[in-house]
């Protein structure tokens, strides 16, 4: 049927009274954009292949597209249909992409794309009617001196997670930390936010020392386990390896037998598959009956995304960009992430806050925030940047 | 002449076996426990167990039948619906190859099931009469393990084949007829005016509102995020709703079928709004009392109705997830899904009086009183 006759027919449906109360006879489409970057290492093989703990283990489209079988229903008031739109670019198109997306009419797009690619996209069209979110990118820096009124971040940033680990040590009473930092940015920002956590939770850094991946026998104080780990008296090890391979070696090789925490070990994520309560073994199957493979963060956060405008849809009664912005970015936005708790996204810095799921490879071992961490309006908000720490100045 | 009067004393005789277990109130407690695969029978009186029925795995939901002879139990990993026989307190037969079973209600006659399918996002209608002439043979009553791995988890595996999957309970089951809803359908109620169920959807946040004539649809309501139990006041005027993630109470008006409250549950001092996750909900036979299960926050909130204002609450044990009035609306049980016990509260004091251990994730209490 060629979309004229589907009009004239919904129309002639519609004057008749024929029209099913339940559905709208004719649909508006609400397309959200997903992009993604040509070449994304993340996404090598070899990476995705050796499931480094948090790390995607595909592309996570697959998330949104879950969501969108999950908002059928969302739209019924209004009529609306919700569709995504992939788009994949290479590193030096993304914003023509994101602008031929705009010019289309897409007014929330989905980016998965690494932080330096976040920062660049998002300031781009700063200024514009279109919600970014960011479903991968940890960086604190998004959030502070980066941070743009139009992205918002469903990925949990580097001191969510750093708090999360740093709430379990305090809590275990594993106070003494040995840090071991790699050559990448986004280990040494790993490392920072640790190291604020460490001030918070009055866990002592005993030694923080770089190390490098290399076999390289002239660099073995840089590259061999044992004598990373030797000569420092801690209780545990916080290794911070945005890459994963030299952390996954790390383990059961340091000179004391002391746990692994942060890259490997135990993290702070987003989702685990393995996460059984608030109705996260649903989620996780129908992710999986989809993909053939567990959920991811990245995943999820495409999930959620979806999830987010259909709620606003929902909520407003209304398809118009202004007011689905505003719902989302409110007090009153409540979104369920299958974590529990009613989820928003912070005003000073557009941080969705959330529970963090404390994990093994295979088990969820606790959930932050940790029991008897409170804070003075929301518990989740001792986890990551709180409104008076914050380096972020915008007004949204 | 002859078979007419053979055919009315069969008649009688039968009635004369039904009526005497029927009748026959045993004051019994009984409990679900999703982590030990068994329904616990308690003594009404002294509240110890008094009897383990094993069932197929994880059950939850509990409801009798309408002739209060025999309890349902709807087990989710075992995709079952489980028939306990009461005057002999043994497991007596199955409804099979029913996916992911949550909840589920009864017709006003008891000749139907209504069940909401969470993984099929459906809901299921089974005609009682049909499936249990129709079906093929009555399946064994395997019992799962009374631990918190169940056996479902090796079905699953071999039945990972979607081609398996697909046949599913529509082509499988006889006497199931479903009808589409939001994803993760949860609560259930008949209306007993015979016309219409009401369906909540967890992912959605609508309660659906299913005509059984015409097999649709007949409206969307929208209420809070995560809408999960139902009540209907007496007069079957008010629907209320509640909403596990927004804190709050919808009341639907049932003529227009429109929200004409929301009832917000503020948390118990102490506590957060974040913490307050109701779920069960139960209305006195009075109608002026809504007693609601505030989950997290770990009380249960006494609603004067007419007012539309939390007049009571009742500190119980971790996360209050169902409580269940007696007939006589003296008391209240209150399964406590994370504490792993049952408090009790006189409805007249608006106090807890008793506190038992029921074992592992009890989900809901009965009373055969």
């Amino acid at each position: 049927m060629t979309d004229l006759t589907r009009l004239l027919a919904a129309g002639l449906l519609a004057v008749l009274g024929l029209a099913l109360p339940v559905t709208v006879a004719w649909a508006d489409e609400l397309v959200i954009g997903h992009l993604e970057m040509k070449g994304d290492r993340d996404y090598r093989r070899s990476r995705t292949f050796a499931a480094f703990l948090n790390q995607p283990l595909g592309r996570p489209h697959a998330g949104g597209e879950v969501a969108l079988g999950e908002v059928k229903w969302h739209g019924a008031a209004t009529g609306t249909e919700f569709a995504l739109d992939r788009q994949r670019a290479r590193q030096d198109e993304l914003v023509a992409t994101a602008e031929a997306m705009l010019a289309r009419g897409v007014h929330f797009i989905i980016l998965d794309l690494p932080a330096p690619e976040i920062a660049s996209v998002s300031g781009a069209l700063a200024g514009r009617d279109v919600l970014l979110f960011n479903i991968r990118a940890a960086a604190d820096s998004l959030r502070g001196a980066d941070c743009q009124p139009n992205l918002l971040h469903i990925a949990p940033s580097d001191a969510m997670r750093a708090d999360a680990v740093g709430q379990f040590l305090a809590l275990r009473r594993w106070r003494e930390v040995l840090v071991l930092v790699g050559p990448l940015a986004a280990d040494r920002a790993m490392a920072a936010a640790f190291r604020r956590s460490a001030a918070r939770y009055g866990l002592k850094i005993e030694d923080e020392r770089a190390f490098v991946l290399s076999n390289d026998p002239r660099q073995r104080e840089l590259n061999n386990p044992l004598l990373l780990t030797q000569g420092s008296d801690h209780d545990v090890i916080f290794v911070a390896d945005s890459d994963g391979e030299f952390a996954r070696n790390l383990n059961y090789r340091m000179v004391d037998p002391r746990p692994l925490v942060g890259t490997e070990g135990l993290a702070g994520l987003a989702w685990h598959w393995s996460w059984s309560r608030h109705g996260a073994p649903q989620l996780e199957n129908r992710f999986q009956d989809q993909e053939g493979r567990p959920m991811r963060d990245p995943d999820w956060a495409a999930w959620l995304a979806v999830k987010a405008v259909a709620t606003a849809v929902q909520r407003t009664q209304s398809e118009v960009f202004v007011t689905l912005r505003d719902h989302l970015l409110s007090a009153e936005l409540v979104l369920d992430g299958f974590k529990g708790n009613r989820l928003s996204f912070r005003p000073w810095d557009n941080q969705l806050r959330q529970p963090m799921l404390l994990a093994t490879h295979n088990h969820v071992v606790a959930r932050a925030p940790v029991e008897g961490f409170l804070h003075r309006t929301n518990n989740l908000d001792t986890l990551g940047i709180d409104a008076p720490e914050t380096a972020c100045r915008m007004t949204r | 002449m002859n078979w007419l009067r053979n055919l009315m004393l069969g008649g009688v005789l039968a009635l004369a076996m039904v009526v005497p277990a029927a009748a026959k109130e045993t004051g019994l407690v009984f409990v679900s426990s999703e982590k030990d695969n068994a329904v616990h029978v308690l003594d009404g009186k002294t509240l110890e167990v008094v009897k383990r029925i094993g069932t197929a795995a994880r059950p939850r939901h509990l409801q009798f039948d309408p002739a209060r002879t025999r309890i349902f139990v709807a087990c989710g990993d075992g995709d079952a619906i489980d028939i306990i026989d009461i005057a002999t307190l043994q497991l007596t037969d199955r409804i099979t190859g029913i996916d992911d079973p949550e909840l589920f209600d009864f017709s006003a006659d008891g000749g139907t099931l209504f069940i909401s399918l969470e993984d099929d996002a459906k809901l299921g209608i089974l005609d009682l009469a049909t499936y249990f002439r129709e079906r093929e043979s009555k399946p064994d009553l395997d019992v799962a393990e009374p631990s918190d791995e169940p056996l479902s988890e090796e079905e699953d595996e071999e039945e990972g084949n979607e081609n398996e999957e697909e046949g599913g309970e529509e082509a499988g089951v006889a006497g199931l007829t479903t009808i589409e809803v939001g994803a993760e359908p949860e609560g259930i109620l008949a209306n007993p005016d015979g016309r219409t169920v009401y369906v909540s959807s967890e992912v959605a946040n609508l309660v659906h509102v299913v005509d059984l004539a015409s097999g649709s649809i007949r409206a969307n309501i929208l209420v809070g995020q995560r809408p999960r139990r139902f009540a209907l006041t007496p007069d079957g005027r008010e629907l209320w709703v509640s909403n596990e993630l927004a804190a709050s109470v919808s009341i639907i008006d049932v003529a227009s079928n429109t929200v004409s409250a929301t009832l917000r549950l503020e948390p118990p001092r102490g506590l957060r709004v974040e913490d307050v996750t109701p779920v069960g909900i139960t209305m006195t036979a009075d109608g002026r009392t809504a007693v609601i299960a505030m989950g997290r926050a770990n009380h249960v909130a006494f609603v004067d109705v007419a007012a539309r204002q939390v007049a009571d609450l009742v500190l119980v044990g971790n996360r209050a997830w169902n409580a269940t009035l007696n007939r006589d609306g003296s008391l209240l049980y209150v399964a406590n899904g994370l504490s792993d016990d049952m408090t009790v509260i006189d409805m007249e004091r608006r106090r807890a009086v008793r506190s038992v251990p029921v074992g592992r994730v009890p989900h809901t209490v009965l009373i055969d009183d």
